[in-house]
């Protein structure tokens, strides 16, 4: 691996990253790993009930344990003057029930936080918050995604039919008509399960509070550090945001699972004002399973209708959404805006119509896992596309191909509210059909089931919506935040750099590629750059990490503000070299006249020039400094073609991913080894949906599978090594030409697999399972057909 | 309270801890080394992999009063002053981490990995690190980065017999 150091080569090179070296020695900083003096310790008391009515709540014995400080309730917070946490995306009559941070009257799910005892170590905590004796009257449950409409319980009284709303998009007599006209019709029902994000950090918060200044500080692992505390201080605590400080240090992973506002960082941020001493919270595992936001959970109706040479004709899709028992931060738009809108995939599709009917359950509150209604929308798409492909009699790949949107039709309009960037959609599934050498896979797949053994292959032809924006147009479809991002450069006196950026990593390498990327603009090493992220005192106000949003959003903005820096070093530099502004031109750092490159002036000596102010042109300020707060124009739209080839155990139904390729067009690339990196972990997750997780409750709301031991994340021997590529087909939305790389491989892995498994099971009869696909439901499936036979 | 006497990266420690405490615990909270971590309950996810007397251990289910009388290495204590140990290194070179949470019990797994089967194939070293989970980089470039490890390891460590994993039905292996 190569390390270039020049300014030309570093966009573009996979330069090793500057975070290892403190990962690698144990001298990462997460939130659990800050102790300040005389910090003390939360234990939550959580209710076992999915649905309780709480009668009484008693501390007596808790209250003795020697170590206890303080034990608060609900009651205790709403009197004590603590909100609820909001959702922040309104929909058209979305029914909004109250999320106290701790349950008042009622438990909604199991798990969620009734009271908390705060002692001075975590261990005396646990003991006396197993000693808090709840009297609960237990409720029946509301379980179920597709009952929960019938159900004769309410979650929440407010939510008829336990409904939180209804939503649709699309022109559903066009799709009528499409469906009238068609010569083949395919019809599916999917489940797609929920899952559990699992970041490998467990969620952390340490609360403290300086009462002699009034100040608040609050670590907490946040994907973003400024929505916590705009939210938390507006709505929830009531805190003036200028006297809350909010630090995401270090985070290990989030997939989405530490964007929300949790009621556990609430009540650590009020508790720490009431004892005055600074309280800290870690999360079990089985915490985290029973609490973190889940992802996914819809249960759908698929229609497509197609000519009688395959040509997709129209779409009906009807969707319902479990949302869990509360609304989390932005559970409405997941099903909604980030799925509905998608469902045209790469595929012209003339006409397409969304039902959502969104529902409260008795169970943990479902919100946005690493892709978001995006997973949900391909695997619905490249589900139905491979069962049409198999029911009309054609190759799934020539299918998908005919119905690609052409290359020369972008920007393109969808019938689903979305105006797709830019595409090439054929190249990506050719360069992915030949590194697999698909007609060989093809001869030996049929060896193969000549043998008796069952190969699959499966493609996945899939779109991603990046970056979400603009604001103006988010905020009409319900968004209560704009979607821009901030960048702030600084340049210091010597020439050296530090760049403030409101995008936050946990996992993603900032550090290291907006580095390169600033190296780039200035045309400075890498090693004069300091990136600075994750500290609401330190950085302009910031949207955060989220939708594979920070290179394209994030990144932007720090290149248009180091635009502004380089227009005033250019003013100096003109100043001093006694030309006109626009004469003066700039190569890797060295700023002179068109044409006399000898006459330069270097970026360190504008810099000790605009800070010593002695010599500056009169309307120039002294200092060079500059922010830039960057609105998209429109979301970018990644793609790409994916191929499994598995083979399914006929003795036990066990599923081995024998190849697999990814072919991903993220537009420019940064950095390609973190991309390969990403884009490694995101097939890893969504093969892992395809094959093993799935977050279970049996018929009362009790978790069935809240551990690592029960919970299906893959191990290393589980998963094979994926052969990776790109086409590179850039953004004409922003400057970089980039589109965002970090949800691609979760959304197009789990189609790719579980098309391979059905196409491996075709031998059988069988043309549709759901998820997951794990050996007890194939090998059902294999005997059944086999029975089936035989009789 | 028990007195327990044990040596940490090279340092005596004297302490009186509860009997319940946990290994890692005491690690993180009395000793401050927060480089070894805590990803879950069940001993499942190998973030908290530490040596106790140069064998890998998960401190979450050690109890202090265990390590009574051992040597234990963490992270902390596994790079020297002429820099990182080849297998912090390679996972530098490879990109064999992302967000950094498991990365030390991952590393410390390899070093125990490598010790046992100084020449692992590929499948060698995703059984060997079945005990610790990643979620970020979908194992590869971890294999990578202990497969390049192994490689630049093998002047140094002389040849032993390899020995095979034995899989409990939960998953953990256990090398006989």
């Amino acid at each position: 691996m190569s390390q270039p150091n020049t300014s030309e080569s570093v966009f573009g090179a996979s330069v090793l990253r500057r975070e290892d070296a403190r990962f690698l020695t144990g001298r990462g900083r997460y939130t659990d790993d800050v102790t300040l003096p005389g910090t003390t310790y939360a234990a939550f008391v959580r209710s076992p009930h999915a649905h309780a009515r709480i009668r009484a709540i008693d501390i007596g014995r808790a209250q003795k344990v020697r170590g206890v400080r303080a034990i608060f309730t609900g009651a205790q917070l709403a009197a004590g003057g603590v909100n609820g946490i909001p959702t922040a995306w309104l929909l058209p009559d979305i029914k909004l029930p109250p999320h106290p941070p701790l349950a008042v009257d009622r438990a909604r799910y199991v798990g969620e936080a009734v009271a908390v005892v705060i002692a001075d170590n975590a261990y005396v905590a646990r003991d006396a918050a197993d000693l808090v004796n709840v009297d609960y009257e237990t409720l029946p449950a509301v379980v179920d995604t597709e009952g929960a409409a019938s159900a004769t319980t309410l979650v929440h009284d407010i939510a008829p039919a336990n409904r939180c709303f209804h939503w649709s998009l699309g022109d559903a007599a066009a799709v009528d008509a499409a469906f009238r006209d068609a010569a083949h019709i395919v019809r599916q029902r999917l489940l797609n399960q929920r899952l559990a994000a699992v970041a490998m950090e467990p969620r952390s918060a340490l609360a403290s509070y300086d009462k002699a200044t009034e100040d608040l500080t609050l670590w907490v692992t946040s994907q973003n550090p400024h929505v916590h505390r705009l939210i938390m201080g507006a709505f929830v605590l009531g805190v003036p945001e200028h006297k809350f400080r909010v630090i995401a240090p270090d985070v290990g992973g989030g997939f989405g699972s530490k964007i929300f506002i949790y009621p556990e960082e609430c009540v650590l941020a009020w508790a720490t004002k009431q004892i005055a001493r600074p309280v800290k919270w870690t999360a079990t595992r089985s915490e985290s399973f029973l609490t973190d936001a889940q992802g996914r959970d819809h249960v759908t109706d698929v229609e497509l209708a197609l000519d009688a040479e395959g040509h997709i004709l129209g779409l009906r899709v009807k969707t319902i959404a479990n949302l869990g028992a509360y609304l989390s931060l932005f559970a409405p738009c997941v099903p909604t805006y980030l799925y509905g809108t998608l469902l045209s995939g790469v595929y012209k599709i003339p006409a397409i119509h969304v039902e959502v009917d969104a529902v409260f359950t008795n169970t943990t509150p479902v919100d946005a896992y690493r892709g978001a209604g995006r997973p949900e929308a391909a695997y619905l798409l490249e589900r139905i596309v491979d069962i049409a492909a198999k029911q009309i009699g054609m190759n799934p790949a020539a299918l998908r191909r005919q119905n690609f949107i052409p290359a020369d039709a972008f920007p393109y309009q969808t019938p689903v509210a979305l105006q797709y960037d830019s595409g090439n959609y054929a190249p990506a599934l050719d360069l992915a059909l030949r590194k697999l050498d698909y007609p060989k896979i093809l001869e030996e797949q049929a060896q193969a089931r000549k043998q008796g053994r069952y190969v699959g292959i499966g493609i996945s032809t899939y779109i991603e919506a990046c970056s979400i924006a603009p604001s103006q147009v988010v905020g009409s479809l319900g968004a209560q935040a704009g979607l821009w991002e901030s960048a702030s450069v600084r340049v210091h006196p010597t020439g050296k750099v530090s760049v403030f950026t409101g995008s936050h990593a946990h996992g993603q390498g900032h550090e290291t590629t907006f580095a390169q990327l600033a190296s780039h603009d200035l045309g400075i090493p890498m090693a004069d750059i300091e990136i600075v992220h994750g500290d609401t005192a330190a950085v302009p106000f910031g949207m955060g990490s989220y939708g594979s949003r920070s290179a394209a959003v994030g990144g932007t903005a720090i290149h248009n503000a180091i635009g502004k820096i380089k227009d005033k070093a250019k003013r100096i530099a003109a100043h001093l070299l006694e030309a006109a502004p626009e004469d003066i031109t700039e190569e890797n750092g060295k700023y002179f006249v068109r044409g006399a490159p000898d006459r330069a002036k270097g970026f360190g000596e504008l810099a000790l020039t605009a800070y010593l102010a002695h010599n500056l042109p009169r309307d120039v300020e002294p200092g060079l400094e500059a922010n830039s707060f960057y609105d998209p124009s429109n979301f970018t739209f990644p793609f790409g073609a994916h191929i499994a080839v598995v083979e399914v155990s006929r003795a036990t139904g066990d599923v081995k991913v024998l190849k697999y390729v990814a072919v991903d067009d993220v537009g420019n690339v940064i950095n390609p080894m973190i991309v390969d990196g990403m884009v490694h972990g995101g097939i890893a997750q969504g093969i892992a949906q395809a094959l093993w997780e799935e977050v279970r409750f049996d018929d009362n709301g009790q978790p069935l599978n809240a551990s690592l031991m029960t919970y299906a994340v893959p191990r290393a021997d589980q998963l094979p090594s994926f052969d990776t590529a790109r086409t590179v087909t850039p953004s004409p939305v922003n400057p970089l030409g980039i589109k965002g790389a970090g949800e691609t491989g979760t959304i197009a892995s789990t189609p790719a697999v579980a098309n391979a498994v059905m196409d491996a099971l075709a031998p059988f009869g069988v043309t549709h399972l759901d998820m997951p696909l794990t050996p007890e439901k194939l090998w059902t499936a294999m005997e059944s057909a086999g029975e089936q036979r035989r009789a | 309270m028990v007195e327990i006497h044990l040596s940490v990266n090279g340092a005596p420690h004297h302490d009186e801890v509860e009997p319940r405490l946990l290994l890692v615990h005491y690690l993180r909270e009395t000793l401050g080394l927060t480089g070894t971590h805590v990803g879950c309950d069940t001993s499942q996810c190998g973030a908290c992999t530490v040596l106790l007397d140069g064998k890998s251990v998960k401190s979450c289910t050690v109890l202090t009063v265990q390590a009574d009388g051992a040597e234990v290495t963490t992270i902390e204590g596994v790079a020297t002053a002429e820099g990182m140990h080849p297998v912090q290194e390679a996972f530098h070179q490879e990109h064999g981490l992302q967000c950094g949470f498991c990365t030390p019990g991952m590393v410390m797994a390899a070093i125990d990995l490598l010790q046992r089967t100084p020449h692992p194939t590929d499948e060698q070293i995703r059984t060997g690190l079945d005990g610790n989970m990643c979620r970020c980089t979908g194992y590869q470039n971890i294999v990578k980065a202990v497969k390049a490890a192994s490689e630049k390891l093998a002047a140094e460590v002389p040849e032993r017999p390899g020995r095979t994993p034995i899989h409990t039905p939960l998953g953990v292996p256990i090398v006989q």
